[in-house]
């Protein structure tokens, strides 16, 4: 059974990003910002780019691994793949996938990637603009229950119902995200810091549990992160952050239609975290810094949660700004901004900055870091979560 | 158009193109709320899927269950992301359990007063909500408090 893991066998060893942008001001083609991004992982990993040989993406990604294999003039192209559904809770899945291609030969080089320009496609914080609805949201539509806030608010208010969650969890959540981007140039949010009295005082999206500065960005920009196996890694110019583990999926009837997933009061990681923790074989207690993908800020809590860090009746104790802030806190969280204040890259960015802190070349870097921890888009299905570790941690 | 509790525009709902969900659309039309039941082992199941997920028998009835439940979690949108929700102002959500029916799930809005205070559990009965001028006619299945608002 010990060959069935990842564990140490692969090794992110090169990340890049375009400018990260709003919605909207992007002045390149979506399909641009994706070149731009893999570009730049190879150069940091300090290879050809030609030498990419696999694609890995989440969510329908629009730039198609066809097209950028022709674009770079890749000779071999051995990998494609595609996470199904879950929108950005694939993209802990897409590492996973990747990685998987590598550690059993189907591919030797995988780029991880999303491209996402708001501004030139549909943006995800509005309605469809279609007349008529089918299928589910045939029962959600016509009730004004659209957007994602809309679609999930539901699951956080039940959640927060039954354990006797506070909204300053919630505040807290944000404002540790808005204050890791003051450190960091690369955040649209830089130089945009958040008081408590204007999250206070900022609007409701969804009452009563998204106020504005619970809710990610909708952004234009790209990311992307290389992979190669374990052993080429320590030929290359980087620290490698290597994967321990990564899970996917999501628990019993999790994807039923018209909210009826069995366990509703969930981020939907209930099974999926203890698989992860199972394959990397390490405990919550042993992650040195945590990036959780910031849907809602509803949706850290419940995944933080779930993923074993507090009980559900310690949240209002454990998520406070001084526990959730780098470089001291108990276990800081989205060190870069993350979705709410770096760039909504559909949590790639997340990625990016976990490996960042095994390099040791955060902005908001923490002592020493071994391992890290990333949880994908929670409240979706299916989900994915992962951990990195430094060499030390094999 | 008939009065509803969210302004005209909005998407309109129709039966799937599969034909799965014909009856309850249908039902709701004649002031029925028809969900799906197996015929092999009696579980209640929603939203509508082909199959059984107890014993996945293909054999998944219709059958009328009292418009009855009790509100299992709510949320009020108050950023409107629809073109006809522009002018309307915060609006009430609530799903809403059927413990007569295996405690399936419905989503509609709790009719009343925008800025009413809405109790996890409380006890609400259907109100269908015709749209008789639609291009293709159908009937929305809201809720309000049980002894009225």
């Amino acid at each position: 059974m010990s060959e069935r893991t990842i564990r140490g066998k692969v090794a992110a060893v090169g990340i890049g990003e375009s400018t990260y942008y709003r919605h909207g001001q992007s002045p390149d083609a979506e399909f641009v910002l994706a070149l731009q991004a893999i570009m730049r992982a190879a150069e940091d990993a300090g290879i050809d780019a030609k030498e990419i040989d696999g694609f890995a993406s989440y969510s329908n990604d629009r730039s198609d691994p066809s097209r950028l294999s022709a674009a770079l003039g890749i000779p071999d192209l051995k990998f494609a793949n595609m996470q199904f559904g879950g929108g950005g809770g694939g993209v802990a899945a897409a590492v996973a996938n990747g990685a998987a291609a590598v550690a059993c030969g189907y591919a030797d080089c995988v780029v991880v990637f999303r491209a996402l320009a708001q501004g030139q496609f549909r943006r995800f914080g509005q309605g469809a603009p279609d007349p008529t609805v089918s299928g589910d949201a045939a029962y959600l539509a016509p009730y004004g229950v659209m957007s994602p806030a809309q679609k999930y608010g539901m699951r956080a208010t039940r959640f927060m119902h039954e354990y006797g969650v506070k909204n300053d969890v919630l505040r807290a959540i944000a404002m540790a995200s808005y204050q890791h981007a003051q450190s960091n140039p690369r955040a649209v949010m830089h130089g945009r810091p958040l008081d408590a009295e204007t999250y206070d005082n900022s609007r409701w999206i969804v009452e009563p549990i998204n106020r504005l500065f619970d809710c990610c960005q909708e952004n234009d920009g790209a990311a992307a992160m290389i992979l190669v196996s374990a052993e080429r890694a320590k030929d290359l110019r980087q620290k490698p952050a290597y994967l321990l583990g990564a899970a996917q999926g999501s628990d019993h009837r999790c994807g039923a239609g018209v909210l009826n997933a069995t366990n509703f009061a969930s981020s939907s990681f209930a099974t999926v975290a203890p698989r992860l923790y199972e394959t990397a074989g390490v405990k919550p207690g042993d992650i040195d810094v945590l990036q959780s993908y910031e849907n809602f800020t509803t949706g850290v809590m419940m995944a933080v949660v779930e993923h074993g860090f507090c009980e559900p009746e310690e949240a209002n104790e454990f998520f406070t700004l001084d526990n959730l802030s780098a470089p001291t806190g108990r276990v800081p969280l989205n060190t870069s901004g993350g979705n709410l204040a770096e760039c909504y890259m559909h949590g790639l960015g997340l990625q990016l900055e976990a490996v960042r802190q095994i390099r040791g070349e955060s902005c908001n870097q923490v002592p020493n870091v071994k391992l890290a921890m990333n949880i994908a888009g929670p409240m979706v299905t299916p989900v994915s979560s992962l951990i990195m570790g430094s060499e030390e941690t094999l | 158009m008939s009065e509803s509790y969210l302004p005209a525009g909005m998407p309109a709902p129709v039966p799937a193109g599969d034909g799965l969900d014909v009856a309850y659309w249908e039902g709701t039309r004649r002031g029925e709320l028809m969900v799906q039941r197996c015929g092999g082992c009696g579980t209640w199941q929603w939203g509508p899927e082909w199959m059984c997920h107890n014993c996945n028998s293909f054999d998944v009835g219709w059958h009328q269950v009292e418009g009855k439940g009790l509100i299992y979690s709510w949320e009020r949108p108050w950023h409107p992301v629809h073109p006809a929700l522009k002018e309307r102002g915060r609006y009430t959500a609530v799903l809403v359990e059927l413990p007569q029916a295996g405690n399936i799930r419905m989503v509609g809005n709790l009719l009343g007063p925008d800025d009413q205070d809405v109790v996890i559990g409380a006890a609400v009965d259907a109100v269908f909500e015709p749209h008789d001028d639609a291009e293709t006619p159908y009937t929305l299945v809201q809720w309000n408090l049980s002894g009225g608002t």
